[in-house]
């Protein structure tokens, strides 16, 4: 164990390193002018503390963050709008919905196309053109198609999110249901199993590997689908509209923030289903 | 001879490929008794998978007919008349040894109870017992395919196919296995057709030794082999053994012009 943390902490630590270097070295030009207008001339030790306690630094340092991080969740009601865990709570909401319905249409539109050669042909290169419009163009128009229906807040967010989702969960899953060979085909067919039996006792236990890789990936495209969804509409709520308000205003410890905060929301719901996948893994008799 | 479980007649099968067709089979009569044990050899490419899954309804012939009981290999399918057993192992490798063995019990519908009693009975048989809840990869290569053969036995199939399924194996286990194989054989009596390359596996289990030739796949001799319901491996070593061996040598010898 500890033979294999070392290791990663001390990588760890170099980065961190090159964080505060680089905040030094980033924020170096603004401090300096604002001291020479003010006719100060402090000393190094006196510059490198100024560069990184700046209020609207270029790069804020960690500590910044860690700092902005605490204070904008533990000290912080919730319910106050300027609760990060608030803004969190909003984005994963629309993201875990779009997640759940991405996945339901992915693994359906896999369904189908495994069973129904024609669909293969026919829906295949509409499926992976839909994943080459950027999704950055797309939310606006949906969100705005969709909030002139009367549909705002979550649902839009969602759509759009499993818009992102559907794609990976669909190619792991036809990849996944084809993934048993003909010998076991040919055995379920000299047993004459029907076309469902092969379905629930061949192919669906035999995808379920590739269904987690397909998760894993959708879970934190469906993150970056919602964030994304709350860029266009001046969101007032989510992570999204944390990083727009952010950059309105210059606050980069904020805009910082929130993207610390979207990276632990997805490393940890990533993670979840890693957990999941392993146990998962273990029932079905993998190797320890 | 009793009613044939299985009868064919001028069976052909064409196979259709891009580069043109192939003739798999050409003109095969073969009469199969009930409780038979038969031995399809020849070179690879004579057609022996093909003509076993014919039988099995894994493939549909092009001329000729072929009837498993009266039937078409369809019905007798969908009657679940076949256990077949292939080179692989072909286990599902989420499935515990039991579980696997269990599998065609469960899609035809057995109850749970009659399920685990039947698996584990059959698993005793081919003395795998105390392995049920092992996985497949916890097993050597000999042991899975003595599971997989439990396996296609659960369900009492009226004809056991076997394509080469110990081909993969080593020598040593390869012997003890078809010790195995001829003492459940004898314990069942169930007609079995079974596919090989190796001429004494061939003599060591059939009643009757059936030679094909490849290009185009047909039957060069049929050899009477009856050596006895008591055989030792030692068997292998009597001048009456290595006699019809030297005949379905001669046989594969004159159906094939050695052009390798
Ligand atoms: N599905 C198929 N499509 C086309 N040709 C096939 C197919 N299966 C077998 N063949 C051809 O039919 C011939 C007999 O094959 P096979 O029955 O597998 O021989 P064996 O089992 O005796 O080695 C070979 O020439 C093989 O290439
Ligand atoms: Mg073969």
């Amino acid at each position: 164990m500890s033979r294999s943390i070392l290791p990663v902490l001390t990588i760890c630590a170099g980065l961190v390193l090159l964080w505060y270097g680089g905040a030094i070295w980033m924020n170096w030009q603004v401090v300096a002018d604002t001291q020479a207008r003010a006719g100060a001339t402090p000393g190094l030790m006196e510059m490198v503390r100024l560069t990184l306690n700046h209020a609207r630094p270029l790069l804020p340092a960690p500590h910044q963050i860690l700092d902005e991080l605490w204070r904008s969740t533990a000290t912080l009601p919730v319910t106050s709008r300027r609760s990060l865990v608030h803004h969190a709570w909003v984005t994963l909401s629309a993201a875990l919905l779009g997640f759940g319905m991405g996945t339901a249409f992915g693994v359906l539109l896999a369904v189908a196309v495994v069973h129904i050669r024609a669909l293969e042909r026919s829906l295949m290169p509409w499926i992976v053109a839909s994943q080459a419009v950027p999704v950055l163009a797309l939310a606006p128009i949906v969100i705005v198609a969709l909030g002139a229906m009367g549909l705002e807040g979550l649902l839009p967010k969602a759509i759009i999110a499993a818009y992102l989702c559907f794609f990976p969960i669909a190619i792991g899953m036809v990849k996944g249901l084809r993934a048993p060979d003909a010998t076991a085909r040919d055995l379920m067919r000299t047993w004459s199993a029907t076309q469902a039996q092969v379905f629930w006792k061949l192919r669906l236990p035999a995808s379920l590997p590739f269904l987690f890789a397909g998760l894993k990936v959708a879970m934190a495209a469906a993150v970056v689908g919602a964030i994304v969804a709350e860029l266009p509409a001046g969101a007032q709520a989510g992570l999204g509209a944390r990083l727009l308000a952010g950059s309105y205003f210059g606050q980069t410890i904020q805009i910082w923030a929130a993207l610390v905060a979207a990276a632990i929301l997805s490393a940890t719901l990533v993670g979840l289903l890693g957990a999941a996948e392993r146990l998962v893994a273990r029932r079905m008799g993998a190797r320890a | 001879m009793a009613e044939p479980v299985i009868a064919t007649r001028d069976l052909s099968l064409v196979f259709t490929t891009r580069d043109g067709p192939v003739q798999a089979l050409s003109n095969v009569n073969l009469d199969i008794a009930p409780g038979e044990f038969i031995s399809l050899i020849g070179p690879s490419g004579c057609g022996k998978t093909t003509l076993l899954r014919v039988i099995a309804d894994l493939e549909r012939a092009t001329g000729g007919s072929i009837a498993v009981n009266g039937r078409t290999p369809e019905q007798a399918r969908l009657a679940r008349d076949y256990g077949y057993v292939f080179q692989a192992p072909a286990l599902l490798p989420w499935r515990t040894i039991l579980g696997n063995v269990q599998l065609p019990l469960e899609i035809m519908g057995i109850s749970r109870e009659e399920r685990a009693a039947r698996a584990k009975a059959q698993l005793a048989l081919v003395n795998l017992a105390g392995f049920e809840r092992k996985f497949p990869w916890q097993l050597s290569g000999g042991m899975q395919q003595r599971a997989s053969i439990a396996r296609a036995l659960a369900f009492e199939p009226k004809l056991l196919l076997m394509d080469e399924p110990f081909g993969a194996l080593d020598e040593i286990v390869r012997d003890h296995l078809n010790e195995q194989l001829l003492k459940l054989w004898s314990a069942t009596r169930k007609t079995v057709v079974f596919v090989t390359h190796s001429i004494p596996e061939a003599v060591f289990l059939s009643t009757r030794i059936v030679v094909m030739s490849p290009r185009p796949g047909r039957i060069t001799d049929i050899v009477d082999c009856d050596l006895g319901p008591d055989r030792p491996l030692e068997i292998r070593e009597t001048p009456e053994f290595l006699r019809i061996a030297q005949r379905v040598r001669e046989g594969l010898r004159a159906g094939h012009s050695y052009d390798v």
